[in-house]
């Protein structure tokens, strides 16, 4: 038997970004539980960190004709009508609530004029409904949860990474989960998480792709172990390329530049000069656009009766129409477009400390890294991979998977967001979604009676994570990981077809067998190139989801262009694309139908279309 | 453009010693991206932390030619590169390995500081009403993304390791802005006069130099909350008054 350290707790959280850091909370809070929370990184470093425009609830603070029927109706709208409907009506209602909750922590969020919490503008939301700290509003939140949830009793294993999960029955098989398998990074030492349940708060995906804004422990690892468990994957195909991240230096490509900047005015341009958004309107905004830039600019002012400018948006539109004019050779130096929050100064006096109010963490990001001072210049920006829809297929109540006992919540779940995410979204869902799953973990894991691992399971996951020692002098696991990163961003990327995807499901294959045989030397303590070894199958599994997919959606729907059918299709509205793992190891790809809404909220899509 | 030369400690505890690595520069690169780019090229194992890549989680502190700032956010051509840049981890915590150090204390120390306690709602509804003016002050030190890079430079940890007696500059903030919360009704005083050490802070304003948030640290956190805890314990006046009305 390998070594190693056994911890027993009530319920694992794998993850501490903020839906991990929530889902701890409540269940830490429901009494009488030990709740153990298992992170990569050191405590309020996880990917939420980087949010930074805000998150969306309907508490009309701004605007008091908003309330959550609107809020369904955009989710709805935004994910082109695939989303989980159950859930965007959860999200909608509890939203408001959960960012009460987050001020009653401690939170503190910019204010209106009366004192209330202030919200503002956002792509695809009909009303000013994000709720922000300047532009740091994933800092805030994160570091509100972490402060708060120091003090609830829950047991923090930083720096360590889940490489397997433990469950009834033969591995894979969809029986109960009973734990978790992982080393910590530190020493390399296996450990094995005993628990009722676990709930998956992993993240996404960002890092199969050579261009994103995500760090670098989004590689997957939540759908994976879902995956590897038995549990459905679902929507894999819908990969959100937000429209702007930086573009140059070199070394800053892809990181992320807020919508924030959009929202408070910021207009894209090409190399022309032309605010070439107001170019295409799609059909299912047409009611909601400004005719022209003056009332674009009411809008973000807050004029309650001008229309948004085109800048504002759906992300997968907007991406679309960056690509488009880079294509089309109307493209900033570097590759991108420009984008102008500057221009402002013409509308208000004191426009350079307006926009270092409004996007302090903008500023600096381009003042220090690019050597842009965007209160006098325009940026350079364009689509990065940004968020997977798709996901971990859970009920929209209560979080569980298809295996028993295995939750996901935040990013590593599908349904929320259909086609997809608004921004705002998703820090929103976090907390809803993290707040339900922690719940029903509880009460899951308070039901069960005690189960133990089987010695079997550990000894095979801990073969597989020593495996890369074996084979030293084998190839480079980075060089493997850059060649996905590079097949993933040229075939399966922003703008899609069948010849080039079928060429990257072969490219994927030759890849597994690459990966089966990286090797690394060294030893386990602290061995970054070891765990780019362990990352690398989880990334493969992801690629081929979202590749297959991707190839039997044969239609073009939010996050999902596909230049060969470039049109929605109505053979494609119903049902939602999911993969399981087969008994012989293979990805088997299924169409799931979507119940139809309740007849309610069938209406309230209706009334504010 | 030129290769530059990169001298980075390698290995752990006696053993821990620098090591040269040649690299090639391109436009716009900043530290983090070499460390990299030599961990993908001829150095797998090379250990170091970093998650954001963008100046907001606070992972990737060093000491790049001896001085405490975030890989991510020192771009080379800030660096004279005809000589060898040396990158070092954070000193005034224990080595684990290459660029790697033990921060675990700074968590245990947060833990220690009494938590967010609100007024009561003002609304009905449960809410609160809070004036940015008064939001904007708390907002500075909420700014922090824990470097740790103040506590790094600081001489009371860095050079006299007073790790037990004083919490450090970056709990100076945490708690300034839970002190100064518009909503806070908590009293941090005593924790910060006996068992945080504010006392050992003689203000040389190190700390504030490092900050990668620009958090004025010793001007807007650290001192009020020494004249806090003056005028608590201190001041001849209060004394005075307390023996006529021993406090609460």
């Amino acid at each position: 038997m390998p070594d190693y350290q056994t911890h027993e707790h009530d319920v694992i959280v794998i993850g501490a970004g903020g839906a991990g850091l929530r889902a701890a909370i409540e269940a830490a809070a429901s009494g009488g539980l030990s709740v153990g929370l298992v992170c990569k990184s050191l405590l309020g470093k996880a990917h939420t960190v980087m949010a930074e425009g805000g998150m969306a609830a309907a508490m009309a603070n701004v605007d008091d004709r908003d309330n959550w029927k609107v809020h369904f109706a955009d989710t709805m709208r935004g994910g082109q009508y695939v989303n989980n409907w159950v859930m965007a009506e959860l999200h909608a209602k509890e939203a408001p609530d959960r960012v009460r909750e987050l001020e009653a922590w401690g939170a503190l969020f910019d204010r209106t004029g009366d004192g209330r919490i202030l919200q503002r503008n956002f792509g695809g939301h009909k009303y000013p409904r994000l709720a922000h700290v300047g532009d740091r509003t994933g800092l805030e939140m994160i570091r509100t949860l972490q402060d708060h949830g120091i003090h609830q009793g829950i047991q923090v294993y930083m720096e360590h990474t889940v490489t397997a999960l433990l469950q009834e029955g033969p591995p894979g098989g969809g029986g109960r989960i009973v734990g978790a398998f992982g080393y910590d990074r530190e020493r390399g030492r296996f450990r094995v998480f005993k628990a009722g349940a676990v709930v998956l708060a992993t993240g996404g995906i960002g890092r199969a792709y050579k261009i994103t804004s995500n760090s670098w422990e989004y590689t997957g690892d939540g759908h994976a172990l879902a995956y590897n468990a038995g549990a459905d994957l679902m929507d894999m195909e819908f990969v959100q390329f937000h429209p702007t991240g930086m573009v140059w230096p070199p070394s800053v490509r892809g990181i992320l530049v807020t919508e924030g900047v959009r929202g408070e005015g910021g207009r894209l341009v090409n190399k022309d000069g032309r605010r070439f958004m107001f170019d295409d309107i799609p059909d299912l905004y047409k009611n909601q656009v400004a005719a022209d830039t003056e009332e674009g600019w009411r809008y973000v002012t807050g004029d309650k009766n001008a229309n948004r400018p085109p800048e504002l948006l759906t992300r997968d539109h907007v991406a679309r129409c960056i690509n488009r004019e880079v294509k089309a050779g109307r493209g900033s130096p570097h590759g991108g477009v420009f984008l102008d929050i500057a221009w402002i100064r013409e509308k208000i006096p004191n426009a350079p400390e307006h926009i270092k109010k409004k996007l302090p963490s903008m500023y600096h990001q381009f003042k220090e890294l690019a050597g842009v001072d965007i209160t006098t210049e325009a940026m350079e920006v364009g689509p990065t991979t940004h968020y997977i829809m798709g996901g971990v297929r859970v009920d929209g109540v209560t979080q569980m998977s298809t295996v028993p006992g295995l939750f996901a919540a935040g990013e590593v779940a599908a349904g929320l967001h259909g086609a997809n995410r608004l921004g705002g979204n998703s820090l929103s869902d976090l907390l809803v979604f993290g707040k339900r799953a922690g719940e029903h973990a509880a009460r899951w894991a308070r039901a069960q009676s005690a189960a133990s691992a089987d010695d079997a399971q550990v000894e095979a996951a801990a073969r597989e994570a020593l495996a890369p020692f074996d084979r030293a002098g084998g190839e480079n696991p980075y060089q493997v990981q850059h060649a996905l990163q590079d097949l993933m961003q040229d075939k399966v990327g922003i703008v899609r077809n069948e010849h080039e995807m079928a060429a990257a499901l072969d490219g994927l294959a030759a890849l597994n067998r690459r990966a089966a045989a990286v090797g690394i030397d060294g030893n386990r303590e602290y061995n970054p190139g070891w765990h780019t070894c362990l990352d690398l199958p989880n990334l493969l599994c992801v690629s081929e989801a979202i590749t297959r997919c991707a190839l039997d959606r044969r239609e073009s729907r939010g996050g999902h262009f596909r230049e060969d059918c470039p049109d929605k299709s109505k053979d494609f509205a119903g049902h939602n694309t999911v993969v399981q793992r087969g008994r012989d190891g293979s990805m088997h790809l299924r169409r799931e139908p979507i119940a139809p809404p309740r007849e309610d909220l069938k209406r309230v899509i209706e009334e504010n279309k | 453009m030129p290769d530059a030369t990169f001298r980075i400690t390698t290995g752990r505890g006696e053993s821990a010693a620098f090591k040269d690595y040649t690299t090639h520069i391109t436009e716009g690169m900043v530290v983090l991206d070499a460390v990299h780019q030599i961990q993908a090229e001829s150095a797998p194992t090379l250990a170091c932390r970093w998650n954001c890549k963008a100046g907001k989680c606070g992972s990737c502190s060093a000491e790049i030619n001896g001085k405490p700032r975030l890989m991510c956010m020192t771009r080379l051509d800030t660096l004279d590169l005809s000589v060898p840049v040396t990158v070092e981890p954070m000193r005034a915590f224990p080595h684990i390995k290459d660029l790697v150090t033990d921060v675990s204390w700074n968590f245990e120390v947060k833990k220690r500081i009494r938590k967010f306690k609100p007024r009561a709602p003002d609304a009905p509804d449960g809410t609160w009403r809070m004036r940015q003016e008064d939001v904007d002050r708390v907002q500075e030190f909420r700014k922090c993304i824990e470097c740790f890079l103040c506590q790094d430079v600081c001489h009371v940890l860095r050079d006299h390791h007073k790790h037990a007696e004083f919490a450090g500059p970056r709990h100076f903030v945490y708690t300034a802005a839970l002190e100064m919360h518009p909503l806070d009704t908590e009293n941090r005083l005593e924790h910060l006069k006996d068992s945080a050490g504010l006392g050992y802070c003689n203000i040389t304003k190190c700390c504030t130099k490092v900050c990668p948030e620009h958090i004025t640290i010793t001007d807007n956190a650290i001192i009020p909350l020494k004249e806090r805890v003056v005028d608590e314990f201190y001041d001849p006046l209060t004394r005075l008054f307390r023996i006529f009305r021993p406090s609460k």
